[in-house]
């Protein structure tokens, strides 16, 4: 019976997705309408034909699948964001590399949201998705709940990944930092959202354990405030149902407000609570340790969690912006800092007793140094929140160098050291194909790093200073061109960071396959059940 | 700071575990440690006394504007009014100065030449360059070419009204089409005679007769000689300084297309003060006559 409805659906979606395309009023929404087409063709064909075999027994143990599909596509998104990165990077040291036939699909400015897209929601938030499925059901015990809509969450969000990308490089994009994709595909993305907090939601509530574990409070914490976040941040109303293009609910310093209110708590909750979910399963895992405080791990989630929500007006300082609402960012950032660095202590106090460890598993350095860069860019965000490091520092490349010390540093690393853990699990092998290539690939990564950072902070305080310095009579010294022309070499440097990281990407990306294909499997595949 | 935690030695650890295990996950019950503890309490004690002193509550209308009675915006403006009060005397003086009587070395003209560099970097670098070499179609301010004229009050004029620009009070002078008006061989033929008088190679049997559809066409505003002439912004033919390029094809789109370069009026944007700055500025790039 479910299966007539699904394809009852489907076909409406295709016959609605056909009378879209043909009414188009522009190139992307015509374009998005034909995949989507497509798409709800291919998964009705594929329902019908699998009409027979809807009778098997349920499945029962783990569902691995889509945390299977998951990692894979983590490692090919992150390949993919990194080289978009890196090739954004050299274009802005070489700005002939904006060249005029490809001008208005894969000049800068179409390809800055796809690297950011690429590396925040596709590489990070498929990473989100493929551990957070891992974690709850090992850590509660209990089969994801709800059956296939696990699926329909990993595809679903897969498509958005494909409609975000494709309309950033047609044009499509309501010009919000971070939540570019344009109204359809915000709505798309709040269904998938959803589900993904049912599944979640739902395993939880029938775990085997009698408490909730750590890691899972943090990804819950993830879901619910991005679906909120999103969800307000992407109020518009379409100009036509027809088109792409969407007018904001809010407008002037209410609609910059509400911006970075999402904007800093896509950090705050993506970037940053998801990814302790992350480290608080995959640390103590590597290390085989227990995690060093329960306390600790309270009252810094419950701080992080209430403090951040209040830290977005750090990033209009000196704007239209009043100066109360100022205030209120600033003071909260700064209180920030210590339960940020609750995390911290945990993770690497996590590691006493194991330290050892660092010198034989590249694993575990590499978490270890994830934690390191954590720490960093969680004490140099609130030092940037100051209102007056922030006029030196806001506009600047010290923005651009401190985002990517903690995207680079603290978001990649765990994922690239949960990866390293869960591929071997995943497919029932003694271990990674080689260790060799994962230390090559830290070291890669972490003078990649190093580079990048480090040019940034000197571009971008140079930046700084050069723009604010005056003469005795009050006078600017520099023309914005000068600055501009005093950045070339570390613009450079940084490219060359951004290379070597995309090296030890894609060898880890080798390293991973062959560990699928060629590794020796375990004797036994352990035969994943829910604890009783 | 940063010291690591007092915690009582891992290994063999006396506090023991909360009892949990998540697939074999285990917690240990250690304190959260002190200096963690006693620097969050320091950041919202600091954060209560910033909140007092700085604005920060919001009421009905307006905030609250906190004990120190400081604001991003009162900030900005005693600054500026700081170096507003202190150049006062020096900025009236220069709106109404008369530049050719500005006397190198004095305070006026020191002052007019920081201000005009500082102009010139905000508004005019866009065009000229940072170095105001120029670049193809905007002229390069540091040689003694000169399309209007290089004497101060020239340039001051140049600046004020602009070339080609909205106000009644521009320069004018254009460089018409001449693709529609000369036949092709014509065109032919002034090209080739245009390039020999800066010495270019040229195809020597057209120059004969270049010369002559020269005299009768362009020589009205370039001269007979090709000299140019500043009083209709007609460029020197003869000096090997192009404007928009000296090669056969650049030379040929300027006479076929003709040429429309354009400089605002400034007026509509910067003071009489800032006018006079920036033209004392450009006048001291080494062209100046």
């Amino acid at each position: 019976m479910w299966n007539y409805i699904k394809l009852l659906l489907l076909a409406l979606v295709v016959f609605a997705a056909g009378y879209a395309a043909s009414n188009a009023r522009d190139l992307a929404y015509q374009v998005h309408a034909i995949l989507v087409l497509l798409i709800a063709a291919g998964v009705f064909v594929y329902t019908l034909r699998n009409m027979e075999g809807a009778l098997a027994a349920p499945e029962t143990g783990y569902m691995d699948g889509p945390v299977r599909v998951g990692v894979i596509l983590t490692a090919f998104w992150g390949a993919v964001g990194f080289l978009m990165g890196t090739w954004i990077a050299f274009m802005l040291a070489f700005p002939a590399m904006n060249w005029e036939w490809a001008e208005g699909f894969l000049n800068f400015g179409r390809l800055r949201p796809l690297h950011t897209s690429a590396v925040i929601f596709a590489f990070g938030g498929t990473g989100l998705i493929a551990t957070s499925f891992y974690v709850v059901q090992r850590t509660s015990g209990a089969r994801l709940w709800g059956g296939n809509l696990a699926w329909f969450v990993f595809w679903g969000y897969q498509i958005f990944i494909l409609l975000a990308a494709t309309g950033y490089v047609m044009g499509s994009t309501q010009s919000k930092e971070y939540a570019e994709p344009e109204w359809y595909v915000d709505i798309w993305l709040t269904i998938v959202w959803v589900a993904y907090l049912l599944v979640f939601m739902g395993t939880l509530m029938k775990r085997k354990e009698p408490h909730i574990y750590v890691a899972n409070w943090f990804y819950l914490a993830f879901i619910v405030t991005i679906a909120m976040l999103h969800i307000v941040n992407n109020l518009a109303i379409p100009v036509s149902i027809f088109g792409a293009k969407s007018v904001q609910l809010f407008s002037g310093v209410q609609d910059a407000m509400t911006q970075w209110w999402y904007g800093h708590n896509a950090v705050g909750f993506f970037l940053t609570a998801g990814f302790l979910g992350m480290m608080y399963y995959f640390v103590p895992k590597q290390a085989e340790r227990p995690v060093f405080s329960y306390k600790l791990s309270i009252v810094h989630f419950w701080a992080l969690i209430f403090l951040y929500i209040w830290a977005g007006p750090h990033h209009l300082h000196y704007t239209a912006l009043p100066d109360w609402a100022g205030t209120l960012g600033m003071v909260f950032s700064i209180i920030l800092w210590m339960p940020s660095w609750g995390g911290m202590i945990n993770g690497l106090m996590t590691l006493s007793g194991a330290w050892d460890k660092l010198r034989t598993d590249p694993v575990i350095r590499m978490m270890v140094v994830s934690i390191g860069f954590y720490g960093m860019s969680t004490f140099e965000g609130p030092m940037m929140a100051i209102r007056a490091v922030n006029s030196l520092s806001h506009y600047t490349d010290w923005t651009i160098g401190h985002v990517h010390s903690g995207a680079l540093g603290w978001n990649g690393m765990i994922t690239f050291g949960a990866l390293y853990f869960l591929f071997p699990k995943l497919w029932a092998k003694q271990g990674l194909y080689s260790l060799r290539m994962v230390s090559w690939h830290f070291w890669l990564a972490t003078i990649g790093i190093v580079l990048y950072a480090s040019a940034m902070w000197v571009t971008g305080i140079m930046e700084g200073l050069m723009w604010r310095e005056v003469d005795a009579q009050g006078f600017l010294v520099n023309s914005f061109a000068d600055t501009v022309s005093a950045k070339f070499p570390m613009l450079v440097v940084r490219g060359i960071g951004g290379i070597m990281y995309l090296t030890g990407a894609l060898i880890m990306c080798y390293n991973l396959w062959k560990t699928v294909t060629s590794a020796p499997a375990i004797a036994e595949a352990p035969v994943a059940a829910p604890a009783e | 700071m940063v010291k690591k935690p007092e915690t009582k030695d891992v290994e063999n650890n006396e506090v023991g575990t909360t009892g949990h295990e998540w697939d074999g996950i285990q917690e240990y019950n250690n304190p959260m440690p002190a200096w963690w503890v006693w620097t969050f309490y320091a950041t919202i004690i600091w954060g209560i006394a910033y909140m007092i002193a700085y604005p920060a509550w919001p009421l009905i209308k307006g905030a609250t504007p906190g004990l120190l009675g400081w604001s991003t915006r009162g900030d900005v403006a005693a600054e500026i009014q700081k170096f507003t009060d202190m150049n006062a005397d020096l900025e009236a003086e220069l709106a109404s100065a008369d530049l050719t009587q500005l006397e190198i070395g004095s305070d006026l003209h020191n002052y007019a030449i920081q201000s005009g560099r500082a102009t010139f970097a905000t508004f005019c670098s866009q065009c000229h360059g940072s170095g105001a070499a120029g670049s193809t179609g905007y002229p390069n301010l540091l040689d003694d070419d000169w399309l209007w004229g290089g004497d101060i009050e020239t340039i001051q004029e140049t600046v004020t009204y602009g070339i080609r620009s909205p106000h009644d009070d521009t320069r004018l002078g254009d460089m018409p089409s001449w693709g529609d008006v000369l036949e092709d061989d014509e065109l032919a033929q002034v090209i080739a005679y245009t390039m020999t008088l800066s010495d270019e190679p040229a195809d020597a049997t057209l120059v004969e007769a270049g010369a002559l559809v020269f005299e009768d066409n362009c020589s009205g505003c370039h001269g007979e000689t090709g000299a140019g002439d500043r009083d209709l912004g007609a460029p020197n033919l003869t000096d090997a300084i192009w404007l928009f390029g000296g090669d056969k094809a650049a030379i040929t789109e300027s006479i076929v297309m003709g040429r429309k370069g354009e400089m605002p009026n400034w007026n509509a944007k910067l003071t009489a003060a800032q006018i006079a700055a920036v033209t004392a500025y450009v006048h001291t790039r080494g062209g100046g006559e």
